[in-house]
């Protein structure tokens, strides 16, 4: 098991914590947040610019949130979609769904098979020019889904399938 | 296409039998000899004709309270214009409604069969609806007055899932009639060879009413009713009245006039909260009945039955909100499968098992809703570390300085002194109420494990017990932020079918919060711990 930098779980010597799951999400994942960031940062920014050059009385107030909105995007884009890697990770085990996702929220959910209601693979425009996808898992509770972003499109479909399987062999209401 | 037809024509015939004389109230028709397997109930029924006179009786209620307004409120409009103007229209009313009752009467029909409930309705757009009766979670009488005076109620069957079809209502059938779906739709317990003893578990105590104005509802009531009188005056044009009340006010002096406005809203609010109360909880009973059932009956004017099904018990939550927590009383909400919690503020209420009452009372009450020695909610639970109080603190002097902040600001910038004795006055009694408030959330905190049941205890304001059935848990949460992880804590969070959907342990201690979760629910957790250092 390769423990990172950034599986510090608990700290402290002797204390217990739960392992990290095996498999990473898929590498292109950290150019998709990536994205996704700059996406959602640029416009606030550009809308903010094109109006900073239109009225020039306002030109200040409208800079200034422009050139902060851009910076706090920068550094998001540069800083997030590598600790994202670094956590977000997930497993099947043998009788659960196991996944640990966040960053300064960090999230390990369990899911036992016999509970799992439905798995979804979903892929958005910008997931489908990425080659990616995102598996739900859910349960019987209305707050209890897994979710695992960034797979490999033909790995989630993989996922989904064996799931599947694996859910209707195990007994159970899933209540 | 094929089958609807078919179902058309059966339908038709039984419409049939129904005219050559089948009692609906025995039900049993040896000569229709339709299905054998369909037993005596698979005759379409219809339902109760007095729903008609209710209607109607409704419908005057409503013309009566509106020829009122518009005789008292529109001044200039003498009596013989106000009758020529609301007689004729009160009669088209009633005379639409008698029509339209009829109607949506004849057209109704229902009918139960071994596997399911189907209802046929539908006056310009037909539609049939057919439940099956494996799905049925509640069903729910509700009667008004009317419906009370003349012997008949309101039948809901529910499946509790989250949408429109999921539901069918008869509006509305004879009360015993209501009485024996009832029982007939939701005697499956019984099957499972668990009966338990039958017989009431707790019956409304008239002391209770002294809750009522401690709740939340009293402020809202109060303010509510200022707004009201606004309203009311705008629409009639009587302001100036209202204002002339303001000036009187003003004579009294600032404080005067404050504590009199208070006053007289808090005596609204108080009445207000012990009608509302009274409505709602007057005549509470509690049973439990042999067909697997817990049974709730209310109401003070508009009677109320409200059923769930033991099996989909998964625990029970026993609420103290700060008011009532102060003079020692905790209400009783069970925690199921199967009811419907978002919607209207009917189908909230729904959940209560037991009204605010003494806590000793709410405690028994608990144990024996889940037919157990002692409550678990009572149980002594452990505490958490004392990290989570300084997280509470400041998290709450977080929320007192942000508006303090704000408001000194502005009382500099704008060299505005009054803005700045706010301030430091805001500062003062919000610092002390807000440590106050985290330092009992922080008491509040607690978990464990009590025979068959997770508890966990959280909350000032709204101090929460729950008790989750352990393996009604579908899944474990462990969730940490960055102070979390620096300070050694966890939240755990066991999520299931019932209820909110989640329930949490604030704030655990990380090593004694995953121990307690691989102990309360074996298997989850446990294989993927591992011991560092």
């Amino acid at each position: 098991m390769t423990v990172g930098a950034a599986d510090s779980g608990t700290g402290g010597a002797g204390t217990l914590r739960l392992r990290p799951p095996v498999h990473r999400v898929d590498r292109r994942a950290v150019t998709w947040w990536r994205t996704r960031i700059l996406l959602a940062g640029a416009a606030p920014v550009i809308v903010l610019v094109v109006l900073g050059s239109l009225l020039s009385e306002a030109r200040w107030w409208l800079m200034v949130p422009a050139v902060a909105v851009a910076v706090a995007t920068a550094a998001a884009a540069a800083g997030m979609p590598m600790w994202w890697y670094r956590v977000h990770r997930w497993e099947v085990t043998g009788d659960a769904v196991y996944t640990r996702t966040g960053a300064l929220w960090q999230e390990w959910r369990v899911a036992p098979l016999s509970r799992v209601q439905t798995v979804d693979s979903e892929r958005g425009p910008l997931e489908q020019a990425f080659g990616l996808a995102s598996v739900t898992v859910t349960t019987a509770s209305a707050k209890g889904a897994l979710t695992i972003p960034g797979l490999d499109h033909r790995r989630a479909t993989d996922l989904v399938h064996a799931l599947t399987e694996a859910t209707q062999a195990t007994p159970g209401d899933a209540t | 296409m094929n089958a609807g037809a078919d179902r058309e024509a059966d339908s038709a015939d039984h419409d049939a039998d129904a005219a050559t004389g089948t009692d609906p109230a025995t039900g049993t028709d040896p000569a229709t000899g339709t299905d054998p397997a369909a037993g005596t109930d698979a005759e379409w029924r219809r339902l109760d004709p007095r729903t008609v006179r209710t209607s109607l009786l409704t419908v005057a209620g409503v013309c009566v309270a509106a020829g009122a307004a518009i005789g008292f409120g529109i001044g200039s409009m003498s009596l013989f214009w106000t009758l020529v103007t609301v007689l004729p229209a009160s009669a088209a009313a009633l005379a639409g409604a008698v029509v339209v009752e009829r109607v949506r009467l004849h057209k109704t029909r229902y009918r139960v069969l071994p596997d399911r409930v189907e209802l046929t309705k539908g006056i310009v757009v037909r539609t049939r609806r057919s439940i099956s009766r494996d799905r049925i979670r509640t069903v729910d009488l509700t009667a008004g007055p009317p419906a009370r005076f003349f012997g008949i109620a309101t039948v809901k069957i529910d499946t509790g899932e989250q949408s429109p079809e999921s539901s069918l209502s008869l509006h509305a059938v004879a009360r015993a009639e209501g009485e024996r779906l009832r029982a007939d739709l939701l005697d499956r317990g019984r099957r499972d060879g668990a009966p338990r003893g039958d017989g009431r578990l707790a019956t409304f105590d008239p002391r209770w009413m002294r809750y009522a104005p401690l709740s939340i509802v009293t402020p809202v009531l109060g303010v509510a009713a200022y707004g009201a009188v606004l309203q009311v005056a705008r629409m009639f044009g009587l302001e100036s009245d209202v204002l002339w009340v303001f000036d009187l006010l003003g004579r009294l002096g600032v404080a005067g006039g404050l504590a009199l406005v208070v006053a007289v809203g808090v005596v609204i609010g108080v009445i207000g909260s012990l009608g509302l109360f009274a409505e709602m909880w007057w005549n509470y009973r509690l049973d439990r009945e042999p067909g697997g059932t817990l049974r709730v009956r209310r109401g003070l004017v508009t009677a109320r039955s409200i059923s769930l099904e033991e099996q989909r018990l998964r625990g029970v939550e026993l609420v103290e909100p700060l008011g009532v927590r102060t003079v020692g009383a905790a209400r009783v909400d069970a925690v199921t499968t199967g009811l419907r919690t978002q919607g209207e503020n009917e189908d909230k209420e729904r959940k209560t098992l037991l009204p605010a009452a003494p806590r000793g009372e709410a405690e028994r009450v608990v144990a024996a809703v889940l037919a157990e020695e002692a409550g678990p909610t009572s149980a002594a639970l452990t505490r958490h570390p004392v990290a989570a109080r300084g997280k509470r603190i400041g998290w709450a002097l977080g929320a007192v300085a942000v508006p303090v902040a704000a408001l000194a600001a502005i009382g500099l910038l704008y060299s505005w002194p009054a803005g700045l004795h706010l301030a430091w006055i805001g500062a003062v009694v919000g610092a002390a109420i807000a440590v106050a408030l985290a330092l009992d959330a922080y008491r509040n905190l607690g978990h464990g494990l009590s025979g068959d049941y997770l508890v966990a205890r959280h909350g000032a304001v709204r101090r929460s017990t729950v008790a989750l059935q352990r393996r009604g848990v579908v899944g474990l949460t462990a969730r940490q932020s960055l102070f979390q992880r620096r300070r050694g804590l966890m939240t755990i969070t066991a999520t299931t079918a019932a209820g909110s959907g989640a329930y949490s342990v604030y704030d655990v201690g990380a090593d004694e919060g995953l121990v307690f979760a691989d102990e309360a629910v074996p298997g989850l957790f446990g294989p993927l711990l591992e011991r560092r250092g």
